[in-house]
């Protein structure tokens, strides 16, 4: 019996050891740092005063959040009408498009903004086109900008949005709509009055991740904008030069506020599948699944912020 | 709504997703084998040039050796410290099951860009300064390919009834480190490396951690990609596609195992 009790502690140990290490005591430091003076000690709420008051940093926190917002809400329109697109294709052709749809959400970060500079930069082979042709409708386009940013994260929130989404309009019945239409209900009314209120978890649990993923990415803006375009992502990673952090507190707190947002975003996606599962059984979020699941769902959540 | 031949809104639709998700990959395609284009709807001439100078380029080599050897040994560790952590806490303490969510949960609630701070934090000084090693940023990726690493082996676990097989190599005679090697480790073999091909391609296209933790001193392959994005726009397009191949073969691999086990298990 004891001996079993110490293989126990064995296989735990290096487990346990591994997540302090490398996960709690760097997001503890991280915090008792946000609340320190300049000199490191002390307690103060300083930084976080001078980070919500410093135009610059509240303008990096401004453009983040409304860069993920709308690309959020852009990202979760296109995937609804998308999702329900596919659903109207055979399951062969079904099945191949969220392939392609999944295929693409590999192609993130560096990659990702490369690819649209060579599209739509500078000298960039539709850039060069359009002005051949004359095409003036693009000529104030600027990818280096808000709308060339927007345009970028809403490409890696879409394949997201449609893997998220697209299992739980299989929730919504035939027969629902045929009793609906019965009724006397177009299909209009029906989508007001029962599709949509039987998508609200989902979306509403979709569009928290999208909005996390958002906040987070780092690497398609930095190597798109790098530091010309300010973004808290961005700007945090300024404040680490090299390996070190040049200024330590003002990095803490700024990254403690991203993570505060980010937290949120998930609870909000964790509330919402709870409820879907409460209230619509197996069916909602998806036919009913093996456990795996959660990993499919979140795998791409972590893809954005390489 | 699953046979009827779709209507000419949808088609229009996805037609228009299509485009928009494939015409970023097909430009960098065609511009890796691309001699010159410019003012010209597709390329004037082609070339395989590009492809060739990646791989004399020793500088290319040596990152995608640093980039594989670094995922290999961060996967490998991995392994080896979780695959026994799981197997007790699901089968002794089944109760922390939701603590461990939590655990497992922060790495995608927490960014890289903040996890990398805290990590610098910690480890630039005090008695463990580790920072700029290949050690911190394995600890990093220990940690980025948690959340796969435990689901996929407990969903493994929970798959084959690990409990009941156990219980009955028990009984049969087993001692029970006997009974983890010969019975449960083949039985969930086949989930446990759908989960470590998908936490090595996902450290495989890691940027965030290994540029701000080991930018300056360790070059990976994305790394090397950033590097060489403002130089030479045919050789990157070259190296960001074959990237991009890599990784579809590695998904392709994923999806085929996760098929074979019918579905019971997914990484």
């Amino acid at each position: 019996m004891k001996q079993r009790k110490r293989g126990v502690i064995l296989a735990l140990i290096p487990f346990a050891l591994m997540v302090l290490a490398f996960q709690l005591v760097p997001i503890l430091s991280m915090l008792t740092s946000s609340f320190r003076n300049e000199d490191g000690t002390g307690f103060t709420l300083g930084n976080y005063l001078h980070a919500l008051q410093s135009a610059y940093y509240m303008q990096a926190i401004k453009n983040s959040l409304l860069i993920s917002i709308s690309s959020s809400l852009l990202g979760i329109v296109i995937g609804l009408v998308c999702a329900y697109c596919i659903t109207r294709f055979t399951p062969a052709v079904r099945d191949r498009l969220l392939m392609l749809s999944n295929m693409t959400s590999n192609f993130a970060g560096v990659p990702l903004a490369f690819a649209y500079i060579i599209l739509l930069g500078n000298n960039g082979v539709f850039t060069l086109l359009f002005k051949q042709w004359g095409w003036s409708v693009f000529s104030d386009f600027n990818l280096y900008s808000w709308s060339g940013l927007i345009l970028v994260y809403v490409y890696f929130q879409v394949p997201l949005a449609l893997l998220l989404l697209y299992p739980s309009f299989y929730g919504i019945r035939e027969q629902w709509r045929e009793a609906a239409s019965l009724l006397g209900a177009g299909p209009w009314q029906f989508w007001k009055t029962i599709g949509l209120p039987i998508l609200a978890p989902a979306i509403f649990g979709t569009l928290g991740i999208l909005f996390a993923n958002a906040m987070g990415a780092y690497a398609t803006a930095y190597a798109l904008v790098g530091g010309n375009y300010n973004l808290l992502a961005v700007r945090i990673g300024s404040l680490v030069a090299g390996d070190v952090v040049t200024q330590p507190q003002m990095g803490s707190t700024l990254a403690i506020l991203l993570a505060l947002t980010t937290l949120l975003a998930v609870y909000l996606n964790h509330r919402m599948l709870r409820r879907a599962q409460r209230f619509g059984g197996s069916g909602l979020l998806g036919k009913p699944q093996p456990k795996g699941n959660t990993v499919q769902r979140l795998r791409p959540a972590a893809r954005e912020e390489m | 709504m699953n046979t009827r031949k779709a209507g000419f809104a949808p088609r229009t639709f996805i037609l228009l997703l299509m485009v928009y998700l494939l015409l970023p990959l097909l430009a960098t395609g065609l511009y890796a084998f691309a001699q010159d284009w410019q003012n010209s709807l597709l390329p004037k001439s082609w070339t395989l040039n590009w492809f060739s100078e990646m791989f004399k380029d020793i500088r290319f080599l040596e990152a995608l050796w640093t980039s594989l050897y670094l995922c290999f040994i961060s996967v490998a560790l991995s392994l080896a410290v979780m695959l026994p952590a799981v197997f007790v806490i699901t089968l002794y303490f089944p109760r922390w099951e939701s603590f461990m969510k939590g655990i497992v949960v922060l790495p995608y609630a927490v960014p890289g860009v903040v996890a990398a701070v805290g990590l610098i934090r910690t480890y630039s000084s005090g008695p463990l300064n580790i920072a700029g090693t290949a050690y911190l940023l394995i600890g990093a990726y220990f940690v980025v390919i948690l959340p796969y690493m435990y689901q996929g082996i407990r969903n493994s676990l929970l798959t084959v009834s690990a409990v009941e097989l156990l219980n009955a190599a028990e009984l049969l005679g087993a001692r029970r480190r006997t009974a983890f090697v010969n019975v449960i480790l083949p039985n969930i073999w086949p989930g446990v490396i759908v989960s470590t091909l998908l936490s090595f391609s996902v450290l495989f296209g890691e940027f965030v951690l290994t540029n701000m933790l080991v930018g300056g001193h360790i070059k990976t392959i994305q790394v090397y990609l950033y590097q060489r994005v403002g130089e030479s726009g045919h050789l990157a397009s070259a190296i960001a596609i074959s990237y991009f191949v890599f990784i579809l073969v590695l998904s392709m691999v994923l999806m085929k195992l996760g098929k074979k086990m019918g579905g019971g298990v997914q990484g």
